[in-house]
């Protein structure tokens, strides 16, 4: 394994892991001989990140903190190459699914994970999943501190937690070290926000009770600042607390943020406070010994502060204005003068979202290795993240990125969609999202005319369940049947900033699938004729109010 | 319903006394059994605990884990030692995070439950969560790998 400088399995998780593979192989013999139902089986392969969808079985692989090795890219390769076919799929939780695999090959596919320290163990089922992360944790200029290690910390707990393993409902949590949110941290079971108090000291702030799906709600501040050695003790309680009495009578009532909704949050703060005094100072209070060791594995890679204008790439940018586009949007600010962070775009024109051959990611392994320290992310955004790029280096890792189709310019801009599966390959779903996204993402295509329009998220759900995080987008795009017609709702308004959090405000009647590009060509007119200087369209939008869109939107389609 | 404990793969013989409802057995306290059902709440036997020999916790479907909390409760937080039988539907899967949270006897109908429960202590070697079972955790044990490892540097 090259140097990583994440957190590498010791022997303890590898063991663990291991023996999870083997348990697993015993209950999916146990299935196929017939001594487990269905219906018994089903939670178990849950947990082990085996759905059974609309056409086969989809293996979800964990990418925690959507932190990744170059070898850990290409062993997902491999993985998509022999068990599946030959691409995967990046999600909105850090995770990697591949849409065609075997039960009887599930088992090996999951120790082939195991050989690079990976799993997909609690990527479904009513448990902690995966917990998620700033897709820039450790490299960006606006961190307070790498909330890798925070995650690691949670993940080991969370892992096969005896307590926790059959809540009322999936659990979801996400932590963000920097001021800018790029974890939409209100937006999950529990949000987890590094922040320097006036006394210099780092701790929480714990966000609970926020989420999307049918019932999309911001979560509430429980504690304000929680001291960071008392963590897994604040999540213990919150947890219990939600084991105990969250409901159980309603699949769509089940979540924490229905609990927090329905007793206040004032009475949620009460009933975790209490728990939580009766496990403070116990055995989950964090030594300082084991924090300081897990936080020397995410120690950043040796940088040396290097010229932030590099000649080659100042001419390029002068004569290649694609090159200077993509500097604009794919290029982030890194803490280390001299470098950048580089987001690889999975959203070429046309494409659907988050989508990558295995050749693909064998190429940005390459890539990372050549210019990254061999690491990658993976953003909840659907895109892939090269973190420790050297400017100088910049020209080659476009140049390469564009071999592979991933150099579009496009990162936080129109054609930049979140999109879930869809009914293509979801059973959950009502209507299609990729092909819609598709659509947009071609109509859209001209990079000028993107960078034009500037910022703008536009997000696509199949179905209600919001995993497109549509209620969040400044466009937002729900997929509706209304008697085997596939319509689409749009919202505006939606977003995840920290500090203006919002939930996106419906436009009025849905439209045909054939009338959704219409529609957004319409709302983008209407921001273009009313834009003030360096205002976004969500910033025009929430000047003008939704009327002047709703009438041009409805005009048009 | 067969009723298994640690050491045998087969049934044993349930000869304790029955266990009465919660609020039966606020009511006359008669026995040293209680059955609690998911929604009660623990804590009302507080003051009661010395008296009783058998609690049985209530899993009405598999995949509904408030009895695992209640058994945490009891155990670590009120420091229940007596007999904690898992009742209801309960499956061999379960059985590493029964016996983690303190449970020590199980009904259970599904074939091989006792050949499963001879092993479900040994099925995984590692644990990360601090439990009343008090198996050190692997961050426990790097914790004194470090301190053994410095200690024999100095």
């Amino acid at each position: 394994m090259p140097d990583t400088h994440f957190y590498r399995y010791d022997e303890y998780d590898r063991r663990l892991v291991a023996e999870r593979v083997e348990q697993f192989r015993d209950q999916v013999r146990r299935r196929l001989a017939g001594e487990l139902t269905e219906e018994q089986f089903k939670p178990l392969r849950l947990t082990n990140g085996l759905y059974l969808q609309l056409h086969a079985y989809m293996l979800r692989i964990a990418i925690p903190y959507g932190t990744l090795s170059s070898r850990q890219l290409r062993k997902l390769a491999e993985i998509a190459r022999k068990y599946d076919r030959g691409y995967g799929h990046f999600t909105t939780r850090q995770n990697l699914q591949l849409h065609w695999i075997k039960l009887e090959q599930a088992p090996d596919a999951i120790a082939a994970l195991a050989e690079v320290d990976m799993h997909s163990i609690q990527t479904s089922g009513n448990c902690v999943r995966n917990t998620t992360a700033d897709h820039f944790a450790g490299a960006a200029a606006d961190e307070i501190e790498d909330p890798r290690v925070w995650c690691e910390i949670v993940r080991q707990w969370s892992t096969l937690h005896p307590e926790f393993s059959f809540l009322p409902r999936k659990f979801k949590i996400a932590i963000t070290g920097s001021p800018n949110d790029r974890a939409a941290v209100r937006v999950h079971d529990i949000g987890l926000r590094l922040w320097r108090n006036d006394e210099g000291e780092v701790g929480f702030e714990v966000i609970v009770g926020g989420g999307l799906g049918r019932t999309p709600m911001i979560g509430k501040t429980l504690r304000e600042f929680l001291p960071r050695d008392e963590l897994l003790a604040y999540l213990e309680a919150t947890l219990r607390v939600y084991n105990r009495y969250g409901r159980r009578d309603n699949l769509f009532k089940a979540r924490i943020k229905i609990l927090v909704h329905e007793i206040g949050a004032e009475k949620m703060r009460e009933e975790v406070e209490a728990e939580y005094r009766s496990m403070k100072d116990s055995a989950l209070k964090l030594a300082p010994e084991t924090v300081e060791a897990i936080a020397r594995q995410f120690a950043p890679p040796p940088l040396r502060p290097g010229r932030t204008r590099v000649p080659e790439v100042e001419a390029l940018k002068l004569g290649d204005p694609d090159f200077a586009l993509w500097l604009k949007s794919n290029v982030a600010p890194h803490r280390v003068p001299g470098h950048a962070i580089v987001t690889a775009s999975l959203k070429p024109a046309g494409a659907p979202p988050g989508d990558a051959s295995a050749a693909q990611m064998e190429g940005v392994a390459d890539i990372a290795d050549m210019y990254s320290f061999s690491e990658i992310r993976v953003s909840h955004e659907q895109n892939l993240v090269l973190p420790h790029v050297a400017i100088e280096d910049l020209p080659a890792v476009y140049r390469a990125l564009g071999r592979l189709g991933f150099a579009e310019a496009n990162v936080g801009k129109i054609t930049d969609i979140i999109a879930c599966p869809g009914l293509d390959y979801c059973s959950l779903a009502n209507a299609r999202s990729i092909p819609v996204a598709q659509r947009i993402s071609t109509r859209f295509a001209a990079l000028a005319r993107q960078h034009d329009i500037g910022d703008l998220k536009i997000k696509i759900s199949g179905c209600i369940n919001a995993c497109g995080h549509h209620h969040v987008g400044h466009i937002g795009i729900l997929g509706v049947d209304k008697n085997g017609v596939e319509l689409y709702q749009i919202s505006l308004g939606g977003d995840v900033d920290f500090g203006q959090t919002s939930l996106g405000t419906i436009l009025g009647p849905a439209v045909p699938a054939d009338r959704v590009v219409e529609a957004v060509e319409a709302l983008v007119a209407v921001y273009l004729d009313a834009r003030r200087a360096g205002e976004r369209f969500v910033d025009t939008y929430r000047r003008l109010g939704i009327q002047p869109f709703k009438e041009r939107v409805y005009a048009a389609v | 319903m067969p009723l298994y404990r640690e050491g045998s793969a087969a049934p044993v013989a349930d000869d304790g006394p029955a266990p009465a409802p919660l609020a039966d057995w606020l009511g006359d306290r008669r026995g040293s059994a209680v059955a609690l059902l998911n929604t009660d709440d623990a804590e009302a036997l507080r003051p009661h605990l010395a008296a009783l020999t058998l609690i049985t916790l209530h899993f009405p479907k598999f995949s509904d884990g408030r009895a695992y909390s209640q058994a945490r409760i009891l155990r670590e937080r009120l420091g229940y030692g007596g007999e904690l039988r898992a009742v209801g539907n309960v499956l061999q899967d379960q059985l590493p995070f029964l016996l983690r949270c303190g449970f020590d006897s199980f009904e259970s109908e599904q074939k091989g439950f006792g050949e499963a429960l001879l092993k479900a202590r040994t099925l995984f070697s590692v644990v990360y969560q601090p439990t009343e079972d008090g198996r050190p955790t692997a961050s426990q044990l790097r914790l004194l790998g470090r301190r053994v490892m410095l200690a024999a540097a100095e």
